[in-house]
């Protein structure tokens, strides 16, 4: 009989009291943070990498360009590491801009707040100077972005502002087309300020996006991304997280509707004793594309991180990629650290693409770990249900509701956790077998 | 009173070598109140008249006939025959991730009853069921089946027995991979389920230990996909001193 399928199945955990390969404790004579090197680094106008200085290869994490500038990124070949997952072709352009004349001048996502009183939605020019305080480039489809957009939208919550579940800040962004088009958004919690703020993607879109969350010290955000695009959309969305000292962030990105979405959240760290919470839910049906690649750059001491993402995948060519970067810096001593990503495969010509990945630099750390697997929802669970009087829609809801509820769960916003429970359950009906 | 009726029943499944004729004409009528044991060795095909029982799609019918009170059960989705009153404790119970214990009992008692159950009298009801089988209440919030060891996946197949209530339920080797402890505790179980009445049970086991606990009226031993003797307990005991071998031969003789 055959049980839960573990297509891959990794796991570990590594305690900084224990040996950790490869790695010397020399804890005391690190030097401290240095601002140049820091992850925005000083001078953003130019291409410039950070930490590649002598001893770190140039797989690793801290070696990759980051820049404003989308001239200093070379032509996406599809063979990189960070697009070998990718179907560039349907990317519908956003790769190429800038070559051949190819444009991303098409109009932003129409944007509608709504907003509790206290809090501020601006639109802005480029030229805003809080622009670039939370994030930089990492590829060349983020570049894109961030050269083309002409206005950005500035949310503001104010020091000390006292937000909950009934408070929530909304955005809703509504494609404009399929012309390829560019957009930039700033979430900004000021010191002490608590709140929730949602980005709700819908309609039809060709769009790269750069999303900026500034934490400040002692502000506690959540931030919702939701991608519910109509099935022709293509998103790519850099969402840049910079966690100010003793802040809290929790991370969500829900990804259901859209042909090709690629998504990649970083976490930063300004401060020390940060603690940033990433989760994911994805639900792949059959065609789509959903890749959510993550990077959580522990730069700062005593800082905590964790990341849960969950997906389920159904139908012919149905594909979710998931990588977790996580690098912990030598400077980053006491760094607490988890990823873990699980796939729920439901039916056959699906596929899940997982991939952690965790390089340490320094042995002075509470902990870091990862794990990440990839089961079946296989006949024998559908027999095993069935036989306790379970019909099959019924047994195949029941699992994935409990499988992605780890993460609805998390988002504490009744509303929005209802919203995500039907979305996840319309998803189940129309990709019925 | 109900009945479930096995009838002249051939299955085969299909197998990468071809079609594999498994069970051979198997006739066997179960009433209510009953317990009949079936005793077999390895390989003889009791899990696969267990599975096709339950409607597992691996199993074909070829000819032969399984009804409930004259309603052709052959005919029924899995879930459709369990809610008509058939339950199969699983040899091998599965794993459900994602899905815990609370959940999925209180789902199965919904779908199994046309209605939820009322919400006080359930949770104490899947307390008390849980206490008796000595499963700590930490298993309610797991998912079902995960990681529970091999005794740890009987005791909840015998619960759900018990909560579900259903018309027959059949045991594929429950006892099979439980200490004695463990294997009085699931026995008692199981003979709680019977005395509550309008139960009739088909035990399958290749041990004859189990029998010490629970008491058919009927033993059946099954050798290569038929049914090689009939009889009453005292098969069964006949069974522990000669083991196995006595049919095997015979069919070896034949052959
Ligand atoms: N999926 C399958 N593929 C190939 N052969 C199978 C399959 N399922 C059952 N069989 C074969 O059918 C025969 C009967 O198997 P079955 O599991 O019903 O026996 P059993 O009496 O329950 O044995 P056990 O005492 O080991 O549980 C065996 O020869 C077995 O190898
Ligand atoms: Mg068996």
């Amino acid at each position: 009989m055959t049980e839960l399928t573990q297509e891959q199945e990794t796991e570990s955990k590594i305690w900084s009291q224990g040996f950790i390969k490869g790695m010397t404790e020399e804890g005391e004579s690190l030097s401290e943070i240095n601002p140049e090197s820091g992850p925005l680094g000083g001078n953003a106008a130019k291409a410039h990498s950070h930490g590649a200085g002598a001893g770190v290869p140039d797989s690793s994490r801290a070696g990759r360009l980051t820049s404003y500038k989308l001239a200093d990124f070379p032509a996406i070949t599809g063979r990189e590491e960070d697009w070998r997952f990718t179907p560039l072709k349907r990317l519908r352009g956003l790769d190429r801009v800038g070559i051949k004349g190819m444009e991303l001048n098409g109009a932003a996502p129409l944007v509608e707040a709504s907003a509790p009183e206290g809090v501020t939605v601006e639109t802005v020019g480029r030229d805003d100077a809080r622009i670039g305080s939370a994030g930089i480039p990492e590829d060349r489809v983020a570049a894109a972005a961030w050269e083309n957009f002409s206005e950005a939208t500035i949310v503001t919550l104010p020091a000390e502002f006292v937000g909950n579940a009934d408070n929530v800040t909304t955005l809703t962004l509504t494609g404009q087309g399929d012309t390829p088009a560019a957009s930039h958004i700033l979430v900004h919690a000021k010191k002490f300020a608590t709140g929730v703020v949602v980005l709700d993607h819908r309609g039809t879109a060709v769009l790269s996006e750069n999303v900026e969350v500034l934490v400040e010290d002692g502000a506690d955000l959540t931030v919702v991304s939701i991608q519910d695009w109509n099935d022709d959309a293509v998103h790519a969305s850099a969402q840049h997280v910079m966690a100010g000292r003793d802040s809290k962030v929790k991370h969500v990105v829900v990804n259901l509707g859209g042909d090709l979405l690629r998504t990649t959240p970083t976490a930063r760290y300004s401060g020390t004793g940060a603690e940033v919470e990433m989760y994911g839910l994805y639900f792949a049906d059959a065609g789509q594309h959903l890749e959510q690649r993550l990077f959580v750059d522990h730069s700062t001491k005593n800082c905590k991180s964790r990341v849960t993402y969950k997906g389920a995948l159904q139908g012919d060519n149905a594909h979710a990629v998931w990588i977790g970067d996580v690098l912990i810096r030598k400077q980053a001593e006491g760094t607490d650290s988890y990823e873990m990503n699980r796939n729920l495969i439901l039916t056959q010509g699906a596929r899940a693409d997982s991939v952690p990945n965790l390089e340490i630099e320094t042995g002075m750390i509470e902990g870091a770990g990862h794990a990440s697997a990839t089961g079946r929802f296989d006949d024998e669970q559908l027999f095993y249900l069935q036989t306790r009087g379970i019909a099959e829609d019924v047994a195949r809801r029941l699992v994935v509701r409990g499988f992605l509820n780890e993460v609805i769960q998390q988002i504490k916003v009744p509303a929005l956790e209802e919203r995500l429970r039907d979305s996840v359950e319309r998803e189940l009906e129309s990709s019925a077998l | 009173m109900s009945t479930l009726e096995i009838k002249d029943l051939h299955v085969s499944i299909e197998t990468e070598q071809g079609i594999k004729p498994i069970l051979k004409g198997v006739s066997l009528t179960i009433n209510t109140g009953e317990t009949h044991a079936i005793m077999g060795p390895n390989g003889s095909g009791k899990s696969t008249l267990a599975s096709t029982i339950a409607g597992h799609p691996r199993y074909t019918v070829d000819s032969g006939s399984i009804t409930l009170d004259g309603e052709n059960v052959l005919e029924m989705s899995v879930d459709e025959r369990a809610r008509a009153g058939l339950f199969l404790a699983m040899q091998y119970p599965v794993e459900i991730p994602g899905v815990t214990m609370t959940n999925f009992l209180r789902t199965a008692k919904t779908a199994i009853d046309g209605e939820a159950p009322k919400l006080r009298t359930w949770t104490k009801d899947v307390k008390a069921a849980m206490a008796q089988l000595r499963i700590e209440p930490e298993f309610a919030e797991r998912n079902v089946n995960e990681g529970f060891s091999g005794g740890e996946k009987k005791r909840h197949e015998i619960l759900q027995l018990e909560l579900l209530r259903p018309k027959f339920a059949v045991l594929d080797e429950t006892d099979s991979g439980l200490d004695v402890d463990a294997l009085k505790i699931v026995s008692e179980g199981v003979n709680r389920a019977i005395h509550a009445g309008g139960l009739g049970t088909l035990l399958i086991t290749h041990y004859t230990r189990i029998l010490r606990y629970i008491k058919p009226q009927f033993v059946h031993v099954f050798v290569d996909g038929t049914i090689a003797e009939q009889g009453g307990p005292e098969l069964a005991d006949r069974l522990e001193e000669e083991g196995y071998d006595r049919y095997l031969v015979a069919e070896t003789a034949t052959a």
